[in-house]
Formats: structure tokens, sequence, C-alpha cells
């Protein structure tokens, strides 16, 4: 089975954030939006945690944001991420004003090639029939910087 | 997002400043043995913990009507009275990771102040070392929580990742340095030399801290607290039943609670933490300035917890943290004593720590820590922080 090659825990997609994975699987990444408060909200809810309006909106993101922080792992405290140390986390502010947490792919997992509100876009790795996990990689056009 | 502090305000701070006159602090102490403890379960701790502490007020267990701990189960009062065979009127699970002691501290002594109960009992046990060499698993809960969907498909493994998240941040936007936190680990270990009850007595210098392995950059090994076994508790009662115990009782000056956020990418700013409302909202109930305050005993399960709880509770400003801990200026000797008995990096950390600050402070204020005391300390701030820097309590206690 797919799950047990893996090996991570793979997410449930719950009735709340069915459309995010779902544009996941298409690569394409959506957030959820508050039509009232004119902004986006993180994470997926029936109801904008600001207002808490009940009429809310997916729209699609641009998938670019940039670093917020990272931390880079060099020990594994789970199994199935022994063969990846070093590996690097990240919170990415994207475009649309929202926060996620993630993984970092396509960089040096080295403190002197990372840097906060370094510039990213994002990628899906398809780990699974039904889930592909948006990660972030350094924005193209940005490959060179420091 | 972001709440104003402004909730402050809307307090009615004297009454429950006058409330909380009525309620003392009358026992604590650890578990019989704290530090490696594989032959004994965390309930045993508990257990210890309770009757040295009931030992040390004069109070028999018979007269005990409230139980409060987070670190039984489930429902964890619930299973600590039965252990302990009290039959309580007032209970209290409150589960907000390492802030749960104090922040149930704060709720018991509401609950005597207003005649619920009359004897409060909060306890902690946890063997947090020994749970891995029995191969202790964590329930890990309901898949569709947003955790579980949308951080552990990135990583497992607790707080360590999440704090470094945080204090990379700190890092970038302030400049704060490796030194800086190693200045911290090292002046805590300074005082946990002069705690027999320490578990890492060893010297420690700056220079051993910044050569130590990275756990999670930017964290050495020497930045992240203990992973040991240990009980602690304390007791409460009414000013009243308070004159007949064994010591002098312990006041209550200040007491709040306030949590942002669970998941790290829900917290507001990741360079602040919620004692920036707990720790004003205390300090005005109190009635006290940062400049009365003889001794600081903040929750310290990195040294960045630390560096950025002593920022949010303006001791300094923020992003001055950094400087503010050089010089070793919060080791023995140094002008801003500070996690007096070596802390949960050097004391102890069975997983959640936050009753062992407020054992200190009591044991700092009423003279009892021999070579690490602090001469004439009148006033404690003790600030405890659980989850992800998500839930904090402060208190500020004090003596006549």
């Amino acid at each position: 089975m797919a799950q047990r090659a893996y090996g991570k825990p793979l997410p449930v997609p719950s009735p709340e954030t069915r459309p995010f994975w779902e544009g996941c699987k298409r690569h394409e990444l959506w957030l959820p939006y508050c039509p009232r408060c004119q902004r986006f909200f993180w994470y997926p809810r029936d109801f904008c945690p600001r207002c808490f309006a009940w009429e809310v909106e997916w729209r699609r993101a641009s998938g670019r944001g940039k670093v917020y922080t990272f931390a880079i792992h060099y020990r594994a405290f789970h199994p199935a991420w022994e063969r990846e140390v070093p590996f690097v986390t990240a919170i990415v502010e994207l475009e649309e004003g929202v926060r996620l947490y993630t993984q970092l792919v396509g960089v040096d997992p080295d403190p002197k090639h990372i840097r906060c509100d370094m510039p990213v876009e994002v990628v899906f790795e398809d780990v699974s029939e039904e889930i592909s996990l948006p990660k972030f990689r350094p924005l193209a056009q940005e490959g060179g910087q420091p | 997002m972001r709440e104003p502090i402004s909730a402050l305000d809307k307090l009615d701070i004297k009454e429950k400043r006058e409330l909380f006159r009525r309620v003392a602090i009358v026992g604590v102490d650890e578990s019989d043995e704290i530090g490696i403890v594989p032959h004994k379960s965390a309930l045993q701790l508990h257990a210890e913990a309770a009757r040295n502490a009931l030992a040390d007020a004069g109070i028999d267990k018979s007269e005990v009507d409230a139980v409060l701990t987070s670190s039984a189960g489930s429902m964890s009062s619930v299973q600590l009275a039965e252990y302990l065979g009290i039959v309580p009127v007032y209970t209290d699970s409150t589960m907000t990771g390492g802030s749960s002691f104090a922040i149930q501290l704060e709720h018991a002594a509401l609950a005597i102040a207003t005649g619920m109960c009359r004897v409060a009992l909060i306890t902690h046990g946890q063997t947090g070392y020994s749970d891995r060499l029995r191969g202790v698993e964590r329930p890990s809960g309901d898949p569709w929580f947003p955790a579980r969907q949308l951080e552990a498909p990135y990583y497992v493994g607790g707080a360590v990742g999440n704090y470094a998240l945080a204090c990379m941040r700190h890092m970038y936007q302030y400049g704060t340095t490796h030194e800086q936190l190693a200045e911290i680990a090292v002046a805590t270990r300074k005082w946990a030399q002069l705690n027999p009850k320490a578990l890492m007595r060893e010297p420690l210098t700056i220079e051993d801290v910044l050569s130590s392995r990275w756990v999670v950059y930017p964290f050495h090994l020497y930045d992240c607290c203990l992973v040991t076994d240990a009980g602690g508790a304390v007791v409460l009662t009414s000013a009243e039943r308070a004159r007949d115990c064994r010591k002098r009782p312990v006041w209550v000056l200040g007491a709040a609670t306030a949590h942002t956020h669970l998941t790290i990418s829900q917290m507001p700013d990741l360079t602040e933490t919620p004692a920036r409302i707990s720790g004003p909202r205390a300090m005005a109930m109190a009635g006290v300035r940062h400049e009365d305050i003889d001794v600081v005993e903040v929750y310290d399960s990195f040294t960045y917890t630390v560096l950025v709880t002593l920022e949010d509770l303006g001791f300094c400003a923020k992003g001055e943290g950094g400087p503010f801990v050089s010089g070793q200026r919060t080791a023995p000797g140094g002008d801003f004593p500070l996690n007096t008995n070596g802390g949960g990096l050097s004391y102890t950390h069975p997983g959640m720590y936050g009753i062992f600050p407020i054992i200190e402070a009591v044991r700092q204020l009423r003279g009892e820590c021999g070579p690490r005391q602090v001469p004439g300390a009148k006033i404690a701030l003790v600030n405890t922080t659980g989850g992800t820097l998500s839930a904090t309590g402060t208190l500020i206690l004090g003596v006549e």
C-alpha cells in the first residue's frame, strides 16, 4: 500500500478542508476567503474566524509567497523522516496574507542558503492517490539569489 | 487577528485583588525522587509530591476538598482524586500544557476566595524520560483536527521544531544571536550547581553550548530543556486556615491567563507570546512595577522561551531580550536573578515543567533556598508557558 511505503502521516481531508485538498490534487492552491472582511483566512473553516460570518468562499491563490520563518531538522523524531534529515520546515506567508506550515524543498538545508523573507513558490508532491502535499521552493526567478 | 491588550482595561482589578487576599499558598514540594526515576509511575510521583506538600503545609489529606491537575490522563483531576482517595467539591483538569498549573492556581485561589472550597491541592507527576524507555505512546487524536491535517504531514516531533521556527524569526527580525541564547543556558546551569536536586550540575560554558550538536536549527542541544521524571505539588488554603499552617503564608498578589493559538501557523506574531497579555494583567492586579520584583521564574523549555518571555513581560523592549540577558546578568550574583532552581534546562523538566517554577518562587519568598537564596526576596514573578508558545499563566507572589 502507498501509505505503508510512504510512512509519514497522511492528511485525512475533513468536511471543511476538502476543497483545499481537492485543489492540491489538481496542483492548485485554493484558500478560504471572507467576502465581508475581504480577506483570506487560514485554516479552512465554515466561518470567518475574524468576523464570524458564515458566508465564505474558496479562491485560488497565486502559489507565491515568502519564507516567514524556517527550521532545519538534524534529528528525526519519527522513523519516516530518518532518511531525510537534515530537512527544512517553514512557515510561508502567501501573497494572499495567510501563513501555511510547510516544508521547503529544492534548497540546501544550510542556514547560509535559506533566509526569512526569501521568495518561494508552491510545488505539489503526490504522496498518495488522494493526497498531494503543498511544499515550497525558492522562486525560479530568484534562484540565484543568496 | 491580533487582539489588543485593551482587554486589560475591562478587568476589575481591585475586586480580584481583594478576593485573592483571602487565599494563601501554604505548601510546596517535589516528589521524593526527581530526575531519572524509571521505577515509579507518574501517579506515584503525583502522590509523593502531594504527601510532601501537605506535610510542608501541616495539613492532613482529609482536609483537601479541591483537586487540580492536568497530567493524570484525559480526566486528570478525576483520576487523581480517585487515586489519592479524595472526594472533592471543586475539580479542575484545565489542560494548557506546561502553563496548566499556574492557571489552575489562579482558579484554585478564586474558588477558595469565593467559598467553593477550603483546601486546594495542585499536583503534577510525569515520567517523560522513562515513558520513552517503556515505549509509552501519546494518543494522536482526531485526524480531522487542524494540527493532524496541516502540520503532522510535514513534521512529527513535538515542541522543539516549532519553537525553533519562532526563535528563527526573532533572530532574523531582531538580530538575536546564538551567543545570547547560550548566555541563558550557562546562567541557568550556574543556578543548578547551587541546587542539589538539579539533574545537570557540571560546569557549562558558552563555548560548550555553541559547539554542541544541532537538534533543530537554530537550537543547539543545550538550548533545549531536559527530559526527566518528576512530580511536584502546591497547596492553597484560606487566609484564616493559613494562620495555623507550618510555614508563613505566601500571597497571590496577581494572577492572569492568556492564550493566542494552538497550532504554530496560527500564532499571530512568532516573536510575541501571550505573556504580553497575562504579564501586564498580573502585574496590574498586584500593583507592582518591574523594579519591585526580586526574583523571576520563567518557564525555560528552550533558551529562547526565556528571552522572548522577558520581553513580553516588559523587563526590556521587544527585540532587546538578547542584550538584556548578556554578560551573565541572570546568573547567581547578577542583577537579575532568574530561574534560580536551575530551570527546565538544568534542574528538571518531565514534559510539563510549570509547577516547578511555582515551587521555587515560594521557597525563595520563604527564604528556604540556602546557597541559591536571593537575599530578602519579597516579590516573585512566575510565568509559565504551554503548548507552542500558546498559553501563559503569570503569577505575582509575595510575602510580608
